[in-house]
């Protein structure tokens, strides 16, 4: 086999190596694959580089004088090289073909990166709020609505999951004749209760603050502030979408439960965040 | 001993010619040298740090000296600083030193950046030096926001969420950007390791090399210089290496180490103690990040809300401020180089740096940048800056949304004007000049140059 064959094929193994690593690492397969890809991968460069300098670079042999460095002196050698035209090609081929074993080695390389993190999935579009779900605050203790005092607000959380950061709701009694709510919303406030998600809409700080005198939900991040009573609708600051709001009811024993997940994505926006992706769930 | 080093690796002509190299005699041209001496201190107390610092989220109970915090459940990584801070013996020093040494590193990155934009250093030959510092600029700031996440406390943690809330604005890639960097949604126990990883290994690296890479191509390029006398575009004026300058930046060296450490000692700084550990349901107040992010955050306060859905497409309120502004901001000054040169149509080479005056559109431009930064650093604190004026956060917030918009165009007239009429004064356009002449000996008049 002559040495631009022998590199060709050196680089194709090289090449077909690369895409099984990438097909490994998508469809799974065992630790043995994973070397032997990245074997081939490598083993393949590496032997074409190694033939393509013992067979196709013609470097005749040169002598360097040696100085001592009490008498520094430079002397520079030049190398002589001739290519005709069918070489030349022959070797931009070869020269392509490296670059791209090169690029899809590094593609190979780099895709373990993917193991960082989980694909979002529905994350971003739910919680664990599901319907029956009772509100307990965040000594575990269910609320019925006549424990909370009046413009008091309390963290609530779904009973079993006290403390996941995205499913902390802020509970508020207030008045349940000063209560206007988006049409459609007002069974969701029983006796005055309203629940929404405490993750601001603006960046996802938790919305800590309440004004009682106001009825105004305060973000310490950037000052967003939420108007209780009209759904939590934005009224300063950059937020420009309402706290989601908790539909709630209360069960045979008189506790607060949940009547499902908020209806829409909660905390910080993401550019494709209506279009919910079905899951069943 | 030093010949018998040289017999084998021949270094003293080398040495001989770095220690004549030709360095400018003006004090802007150590801001540089801070920095990198800043760089230093950091290396050297980050190491310290390191040996007790733990990078796990796993939480315990805390059980040291400070009292108020007995018996809470905190990540092993807060306690870890907590212990550092209070039991190991000279940790906290080394501690308030690191932090101190990182603001300064950021602030004498940015006043450098600053003295090449006015003089206009950047230009040909020293674009590539340019870009490269541009870079270090950025690994600096990433250097700084992952290390003040470290610590695990509840104001570090909020910073986090805010950044996480940015990631997940950029365009359809964000949610998966924002999983894959913190390994899934906000807040993870993976991400305090991988700061830390980030922190003590890849931007150190990236760092570290760029810096010598920045400093191997001032040696080549030799400095650039003020028209001092006897100044041209073919030589440097100025003191050798050995001994002036080598004198000047080691004692600068030592004195910059002295401040950090002064300030280390005396000013408090990150007392994580009473902002507490990181819970995810609550969150501190006022959050003040530090300086040279405090910019981003005034962006997203002053922002108005504004989050159009149109096409089934949503764009987040913090896409603009957070993603967009940035990427413009760094993009502008990245490319300036090339900018300035495609629009003046000058690619000269340029080895006389210009006075601010001499370039009213450069120094107009400029000017407008900083003010933009110092308004919205000044957005940043609204809420402390509303305080100390007496007036409500919310008529703070909206003086400022006007304020971003006219005092950067006002700035900008205004520097343009002043510089032009100084240019022009000088060049003696525009106004009749006053004029000494003298009696030549030959019986003729010549004029008597003040200069
Ligand atoms: S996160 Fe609430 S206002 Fe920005």
């Amino acid at each position: 086999m002559t040495a631009p064959r022998a590199v060709a094929l050196a680089l194709a193994i090289s090449i077909l190596g690369s895409l099984a690593l990438v097909a490994i690492y998508v469809f799974g397969g065992s630790i043995q694959l994973q070397g032997i890809g990245l074997a081939l991968a490598l083993g393949g460069l590496g032997t074409a580089i190694v033939i393509w300098a013992v067979g196709l670079i013609e470097a005749p042999i040169e002598v360097e004088e040696r100085h001592s460095f009490a008498a520094q002196e430079r002397e520079a050698s030049i190398a002589e090289g001739a290519a005709d035209g069918e070489q030349i090609s022959r070797r931009r081929f070869l020269s392509r073909l490296l670059a791209g074993a090169g690029a899809i080695l590094t593609a190979a390389l780099v895709l373990p990166a993917f193991s960082l993190g989980p694909q979002p999935g529905t994350d971003l579009f739910r919680t664990a709020w599901r319907r029956g779900m009772r509100l307990v605050d965040a000594g575990n203790q269910p609320l019925r609505p006549d424990d909370i005092v009046l413009d008091s607000v309390t963290t609530v959380f779904p009973e079993g999951f006290v403390g996941r950061p995205d499913t902390q709701t802020l509970l508020i009694k207030v008045r349940p004749s000063d209560l206007a709510l988006p049409s459609g919303r007002d069974a969701w406030a029983p006796e005055g209760c309203i629940a929404y998600s405490k993750v601001c809409t603006h960046a996802g700080c938790p919305v800590g603050l309440y004004r009682a005198r106001e009825h105004l939900l305060l973000c310490p991040c950037h000052q967003s502030t939420f108007d209780v009573l009209r759904g939590a609708t934005p009224i300063f600051g950059p937020a420009a979408r309402p706290l989601p709001q908790l539909p709630m009811e209360v069960d045979p024993e008189g506790y607060l439960v949940a009547l499902g997940d908020f209806p829409e994505p909660i905390g910080p926006g993401f550019w494709d965040m209506t279009h919910i992706p079905a899951d069943g769930g | 001993m030093l010949t018998w080093i040289d017999e084998r690796l021949g270094l003293a002509d080398w040495a001989r010619a770095g220690l004549r190299k030709v360095f400018p005699d003006h004090w802007s041209f150590l801001l540089g040298e801070v920095a990198l001496f800043c760089l230093v201190v950091l290396v050297l107390t980050g190491v310290f740090l390191t040996l007790f610092y733990v990078p796990d989220a796993t939480t315990v109970t805390y059980s040291g000296p400070w009292l108020p915090l007995r018996g809470q459940t905190v990540s092993a990584a807060y306690d870890s600083v907590m212990r550092l801070s209070f039991e190991v013996r000279a940790g906290l020093v080394m501690r308030q030193i690191h932090h101190w040494a990182a603001l300064v590193f950021v602030a004498a990155i940015v006043v450098h950046l600053l003295r090449i934009f006015f003089t206009g250093a950047f230009r040909r030959p020293r674009e590539i030096n340019w870009l490269i510092g541009i870079g270090l600029l950025l690994l600096a700031l990433a250097m700084g926001i992952t290390g003040y996440s470290l610590p695990d406390d509840l104001l570090s943690g909020t910073g986090l969420r805010v950044i996480y809330s940015v990631v997940i604005a950029i365009p359809f890639i964000g949610p998966y950007l924002a999983f894959l960097v913190f390994g899934g949604e906000f807040p993870t126990s993976e991400i305090i390791s991988r700061l830390f990883v980030f922190h003590v290994m890849l931007l150190p690296a990236l760092l570290i090399g760029g810096v010598l890479v920045h400093l191997a191509i001032l040696v080549r390029q030799k400095h650039s210089q003020y028209a001092v006398p006897r100044a041209t575009e073919h030589n440097v004026v100025g003191r050798a290496f050995w001994p002036s300058q080598a004198f000047k930046s080691t004692g600068l060296a030592i004195l910059t180490a002295a401040v950090l450490a002064l300030m280390g000692g005396l000013v408090q700084i990150n007392p994580i103690w009473s902002y507490g550990p990181f819970d995810a349901t609550t969150v501190s107040s006022p959050a003040q990040p530090d300086w040279y992010v405090g910019w981003l955050d005034g962006a997203l306060r002053l922002f108005p809300p504004i989050e159009i859905t149109a096409l089934g497409v949503t764009i987040p309120s913090p896409f603009i401020p957070g993603v967009l502004l940035p990427g413009i901001a760094f993009g502008i000054m990245t490319l300036w180089p090339f900018l300035e040169a495609w629009v003046t149509g000058e690619h000269a080479e340029h080895q006389i740096l210009d006075g601010p005056r001499q370039r009213p559109l450069r120094t107009a431009f400029g000017v407008a940048g900083l003010l933009v930064f110092v308004i919205l650093t000044l957005a940043g604190g609204n809420d402390v800056v509303a305080l100390i004026f007496g007036v409500p956060v919310e008529a703070m917030t909206n003086i400022l949304r006007v304020a971003i918009v006219v005092v950067p165009l006002l700035g900008f007239g205004l520097t343009y004007r002043v510089c032009t009429e100084m240019r022009d004064a000088r060049a003696g356009i525009g106004h009749p000049r006053m004029v000494r002449l003298r009696r030549t000996s030959a019986g003729g008049f010549e004029e008597d140059d003040p200069d």
